[in-house]
């Protein structure tokens, strides 16, 4: 009793100099069964960053942001939001703590609308704003000539602006995206990274796994490398786009 | 059989349809979002019939009513049936399905506890009632209320198809306009995804069993008014019901509507021209038929594709 041991708040231990990350994981162990899919990965996002996750298929990329969005439980280690901890909270809770989850392969509701899909989007909202329709609108123009178009016929890279939109719905200040270029033209995946940048700077933070490494370095502020499941490699992007092995292992068949 | 009596027999089958498409409503629901087949819900049925009669049993009506105490009788048996039915099916997906869900049980272990819960209950409610049919309270006098353009047209059969129709709309509405709707349907197509947007899965589960409940809770009381009960009469209607559901694109709320009134009118034709002991036989054949032509159903598109 008499043993005053001093006692930091939780969450303020690895406060960066602007203070609380948005998000920090913190030595996650995740699981399939009895397979370790993320054997301790420390990572964080700060207020208004894009931060990119890379790796090769399987390195646990996706396990890392289904972590962060409450798909998945983490066995060991914690999840925060501004410090607060959230792991353990179910993903149709933590929506409501403002995290927008973009899922790999888009999976935009194939038999709805366009309209509706981005409807659901607003489902977490007890009143759905008009002007956030229009914001999405805005950015996705394209969306809004086939509002009434069942999601389902939508050509790739329009099912990917839906699937983006679908989240802003949500009016998200943390925006999880898992490979928006996967299967997508090269022109395309170049206006969704612009937009991708647009949203950033409306005040957007992004966390963002990609396998296409230079158009992801080129967005984002800070990456991290993961390798089976560990984090190998954190720095500034522009650092990561120069650094030798990074250039070697996942910039190889990319035109520079 | 003269044009006449063509119509007739349509327009009996149109009343008989309606009450096939409530209850394939029920099976198409609960298939949607959980991809169940749920058996049971022959049983939600028969507690509704069994709903109405407790609650007119309990207030004894009059012997000679006015019309308005009909009215009144015949709501008070709606309530009734669907309160029971919604009970039911509520307790059904909370105590036998829920625990499955929870452990990623195998979806044939889903439906072998459907088929036991629809054993279960149908037993339970033999034990209790007692395994004779039970008359229901006579709520009104079942006379001929009017001609149809020629076609004579009942009480019993007036009320049944603006309760059924009314349901119908009713749910059209809630699923495609209402936010539990786009619930529903979120679920229905991706579960995972809905719950990133928000949507609580068990929740939207537990009232989708309700809605299908309620309705098929109105449906067994309709069956069973100015008739009777018994603890078995689920069994035939139910598993036509379920037909009806497959038949319109099992998951598809229309189909189930339109697969409901295409067995109904197949089978008051079917007994018109063959007689009662064919009455199940038509509308079997129907669907035979039509799933060899078209697998997924009229209007569906889910069965034979990994959801």
């Amino acid at each position: 009793m008499s043993t005053e041991v001093e006692r930091k708040p939780e969450g303020a231990a690895d406060a960066g100099p602007e203070g609380t990350p948005l998000l920090e994981l913190r030595d996650l162990h995740v699981y399939y069964g009895a397979i370790e899919a993320l054997k301790g990965v420390s990572l964080t996002v700060g207020e208004g960053e894009v931060v990119a996750l890379l790796g090769a298929n399987g390195a646990g990329k996706s396990t890392t942001l289904k972590t962060a969005s409450g798909m998945i439980q983490p066995r060991d280690g914690q999840v925060l939001l501004r410090g607060e901890r959230v792991d353990g909270i179910k993903s149709h809770e933590l929506v409501q703590f403002g995290i927008g989850h973009v899922p790999e392969g888009r999976r935009v509701f194939a038999r709805m609308t366009v309209l509706e899909n981005l409807r659901m989007g607003a489902y977490r909202l007890k009143r759905p704003d008009p002007a956030d329709l229009d914001r999405v609108f805005t950015l996705f123009p394209r969306l809004a000539d086939r509002r009434k178009q069942v999601s389902g016929t939508l050509s790739g890279g329009e099912q990917q602006m839906l699937a983006i939109g679908r989240a802003l719905m949500g009016k998200p200040e943390l925006l999880l995206l898992d490979e928006p270029s996967m299967g997508l033209a090269p022109l395309i995946v170049q206006q969704i990274f612009e937009i991708l940048r647009e949203i950033n700077e409306q005040g957007t933070t992004l966390l963002l796994v990609e396998q296409n490494a230079s158009q992801a370095l080129q967005l984002a502020n800070r990456g991290y490398v993961l390798e089976t499941g560990a984090v190998v490699m954190s720095d500034e992007a522009s650092a990561l786009l120069s650094d030798p092995r990074v250039r070697a292992a996942y910039l190889g068949e990319t035109i520079e | 059989m003269s044009l006449s009596d063509i119509w007739d027999v349509l327009v009996l089958g149109v009343v008989l349809g309606s009450l096939y498409a409530v209850i394939a409503i029920g099976y198409t629901l609960v298939y949607g979002v959980l991809q169940l087949l749920n058996f049971a819900h022959s049983e939600v049925f028969m507690a509704g019939g069994f709903g109405g009669v407790i609650a007119l049993t309990l207030f004894e009506p009059a012997a000679d009513p006015s019309g308005l105490q009909s009215v009144l009788y015949v709501l008070l048996g709606i309530c009734a049936g669907a309160a029971l039915g919604g009970l039911v099916a509520f307790g059904l997906e909370k105590a036998a399905y829920r625990p499955l869900r929870r452990r990623n049980a195998p979806r044939l272990v889903f439906l072998i506890t459907a088929i036991g819960a629809s054993f279960f209950l149908y037993n339970l409610a033999g034990k209790l009632f007692g395994r004779y049919p039970i008359p229901m309270p006579s709520m009104y006098e079942n006379r001929r209320l009017f001609e149809f353009f020629g076609a004579p047209v009942s009480v019993t059969q007036l009320i049944i198809v603006v309760t059924g129709v009314t349901m119908l709309v009713t749910v059209d509405f809630v699923v495609n306009r209402t936010k539990l709707g786009s619930g529903i349907r979120a679920v229905a197509q991706d579960p995972e995804v809905a719950s990133l947007m928000g949507v609580d899965i068990d929740k939207v589960v537990s009232r989708t069993f309700v809605l299908g409940g309620l309705m098929g809770g109105v449906a067994g009381f309709l069956f069973g008014t100015n008739l009777q009960v018994d603890y078995q009469m689920g069994f035939l209607p139910g598993i036509t019901a379920f037909a009806a559901a497959v038949l319109g694109g099992i998951g598809n709320v229309r189909g189930a509507m339109l697969g409901g009134l295409t067995l109904g009118v197949v089978e008051s034709f079917t007994v018109e021209i063959w007689g009662d002991s064919w009455r199940y036989v038509g509308a079997f054949a129907v669907l035979v038929l039509v799933l060899m032509l078209r697998p997924t159903g009229i209007l569906g598109e889910r069965v034979g594709r990994t959801a």
